[in-house]
């Protein structure tokens, strides 16, 4: 063991109890700091990975990012072209040659793709309206590309096929409008057609704005309704890997010319909200690190104050300044690194406390557990911030011993 | 005889709004294997002159040498290192660390020099507590020891490094007569049997006759310089 180190360990054992207060202090710091962070990053993972898994990884929708550029201009860059008041082209909404695009995107690895043509509608049922977005799908496609599949609690995707005339709706929507499995409901379209169709499945995915506010019927059905005949207005994309979405999508964009847009951009607000999020919850938790390391300041000081004697002979022996302040930098670290230690034990127990409970939060049906994120990396950030705080907390009274003059307290002893 | 310890024109002043002049213009020499008492009324500036020539601090003006080389312009890195080698001090309070046993205090500044392995110093620590008559008493702490004990614990330690010269101020200011005794008996064996080089303040006449000189100090001056019986 270091000369250094040796005086530090003595120094800190024979303060017992006010060591203990500060080791105290960084522990629960660092505890605090793997709770909230293991659940904040928990819950953003799992809202991230329901989004993944609930959404389209890539959404091509009938738009294009830029209007399209006018023959004049293209003909003659750089010139002062301005043709005013020029009306696009009327045209029927939807994705041109859909099919032909999704040939081309089929054959990118690890990509599937399936059409959807979706628009309000208005489901009516014993005197009672409800609008709803309307999606009209290709069952043997869309369960490579959703998992709507898994959602479904009655009835199947299949049935439709089946039954031109089927209708899926949520459970929910089900429960408000008294319908049930096999009933017969009045759909009405935009474009004046009303038809009857019969509920042949039930979904439920939990998130209550899907469930009491989406249909599902066959795509051709959907263009009949909507009069749109031989249209998609979205392809929908899942990918093996849910990451490349921004890179895939990118390159359909500029292979097909519609909009593509992948998860990440279309969540691209909640995105910075959970970014803001973190911002507050590391500064909130690292907040109590810092009081922590004022407890360390104090100690460290006191010792520092109530050491000088010692720190006059050490440098009448011949220590340095610089082997003086190793003394105090090291107590600084031993309790950032002790505290550290304990501080994750704790803060592992207090996880596996908050993992264990569950609850019924808003907005969702049925309980969930909290989701706790396990992850090394935040465990690492804990006790790096801990371990740097306690040695800074110890640099100032460090420097300070670093500078006791052995002479002035010789003078102020004899 | 080799000069070990010389000082030329030493002045120290403490900056202030009244200057104050610790040392005004001292100059002596050392020789190895001498016993030097420094004395002097209190305040006289004996304790400043001794930080000075102990290089714990540094002159306004005038030189210092020490085993041949020129001190007064050393950095603080460098001067520490050679109160490491060839300096022992020994105070008029023992300042011995609480925390540590008595054979660790006098590890310590072996441990800093690093010449030693650590048995080798666990060794060395014992023989010279043994050597003061404090071979039962080496896993104590200082506060179970009496006054004259940890003084002598003090003088082990300042013999740690076997140093060129040893510096002492009022060692026994704070002992009995017999503990003094004891003490200034001890000093001048190291003198007289193990050719070390002592220079100790004092009040104590009787101290001073023991060794072989007294220089005596007025005002901050050198006023007499004399070798005892002479
Ligand atoms: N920090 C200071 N500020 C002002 N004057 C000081 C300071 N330190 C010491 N002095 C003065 O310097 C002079 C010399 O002090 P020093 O301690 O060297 O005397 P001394 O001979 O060792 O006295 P004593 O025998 O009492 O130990 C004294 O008059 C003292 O009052
Ligand atoms: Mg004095």
């Amino acid at each position: 063991m270091s000369l250094t180190l040796k005086i530090a360990v003595t120094h800190l054992l024979s303060r017992r109890r006010q060591t203990l207060m500060s080791l105290l202090g960084v522990m629960l710091g660092v505890a605090f700091f793997m709770a909230v962070s293991s659940l904040m990053r928990g819950s953003e993972q799992d809202f991230i990975s329901r989004l993944i898994d609930s959404e389209p990884h890539i959404t091509i929708s009938d738009e294009f990012r830029n209007p399209p550029e006018q023959p004049a201009a293209r003909e003659y860059p750089g010139a002062a072209v301005a043709i005013s008041n020029v009306k696009p082209k009327t045209d029927v909404r939807g994705i041109r040659g859909y099919k032909q695009k999704m040939d081309w995107i089929a054959r990118l690895p690890g990509v599937r793709v399936a059409p959807v043509l979706s628009g309000q509608i208005i489901l009516t049922y014993a005197g009672k309206d409800e609008g709803v977005l309307m999606n009209g799908v290709v069952p043997e496609m869309m369960t490579g590309v959703s998992d709507i599949e898994d959602k479904i609690v009655a009835g199947s995707l299949e049935e439709l096929s089946a039954n031109p005339n089927g209708i899926i709706i949520g459970r929910a929507l089900a429960k408000k409008l008294n319908l049930k499995m096999g009933d017969n409901l009045t759909v009405s379209s935009p474009v004046g057609l009303i038809r009857t169709m019969k509920i042949v499945g039930l979904f439920e995915t939990g998130v209550s704005a899907v469930d009491e506010g989406q249909a599902y019927v066959l795509l051709k059905r959907a263009q009949t309704l909507l009069n749109r005949p031989d249209r998609a207005n979205l392809l929908v994309i899942q990918l093996d890997d849910p990451y490349a979405a921004r890179a895939v999508a990118a390159r359909i964009e500029k292979r097909i010319g519609y909009r593509s847009k992948s998860w990440q951009e279309a969540s691209e607000n909640l995105m910075s909200v959970l970014l803001v999020r973190n911002i507050i919850m590391y500064s909130v938790v690292s907040a109590i690190l810092v009081v922590a390391s004022f407890g360390i300041y104090n100690i460290i000081s006191t010792v520092v104050m109530e050491k000088r004697r010692d720190i006059a002979i050490l440098k009448s022996m011949g220590f340095t300044a610089r082997d003086i302040r190793r003394v105090f930098l090291w107590e600084g670290t031993i309790i950032g690194a002790l505290g550290s230690l304990s501080g994750v034990s704790v803060g592992l127990l207090l996880m596996a406390v908050l993992n264990s409970l569950s609850f019924e939060p808003p907005g969702f049906t049925g309980a969930i557990n909290l989701p706790i994120y396990w992850g090394l990396d935040q465990v690492l950030m804990a006790c790096a911030f801990a371990t740097a705080s306690a040695m800074g907390a110890a640099y100032f009274p460090a420097r300070k011993a670093g500078m006791v003059h052995p002479v002035d307290i010789l003078r102020g002893q004899a | 005889m080799t000069e070990v310890l010389r000082a030329e024109r030493v002045t120290r002043v403490l900056p202030g709004e009244v200057p104050v002049t610790l040392v005004r213009d001292a100059s002596l020499s050392v020789s190895r294997g001498e016993f030097v008492s420094i004395m002097g009324p209190s305040g006289s500036g004996k304790s400043s002159l001794l930080y000075l020539l102990g290089l714990l601090d540094m002159p306004t003006s005038g030189r210092i040498w020490l085993d041949g080389e020129e001190v007064s312009a050393l950095d603080d890195r460098r001067i520490a290192r050679i109160r490491l080698e060839k300096l022992g001090f020994v105070f008029q309070f023992h300042f011995l660390l609480a925390e540590f046993s008595v054979l660790d205090n006098v590890m310590l500044p072996m441990a800093k020099l690093g010449r030693l392995n650590e048995a080798e110093r666990r060794e060395r620590a014992a023989r010279l507590l043994d050597d003061l008559g404090l071979g039962d008493h080496i896993r104590k702490r200082p506060d179970q020891l009496s006054g004259g004990q940890r003084q002598r614990v003090a003088i082990a330690r300042a013999l740690a490094n076997d140093p060129l010269i040893i510096l002492a101020d009022e060692p026994t200011g704070n002992l009995d007569s017999v503990a003094s005794a004891n003490v200034r008996d001890i000093l001048s064996a190291l003198v007289h049997e193990g050719n070390k080089t002592v220079l100790a303040v004092t009040h104590d006449p009787d101290f001073a006759r023991a060794g072989d000189r007294q220089i005596h100090i007025i005002d901050g001056r050198v006023e007499t310089d004399e070798v005892n019986g002479g």
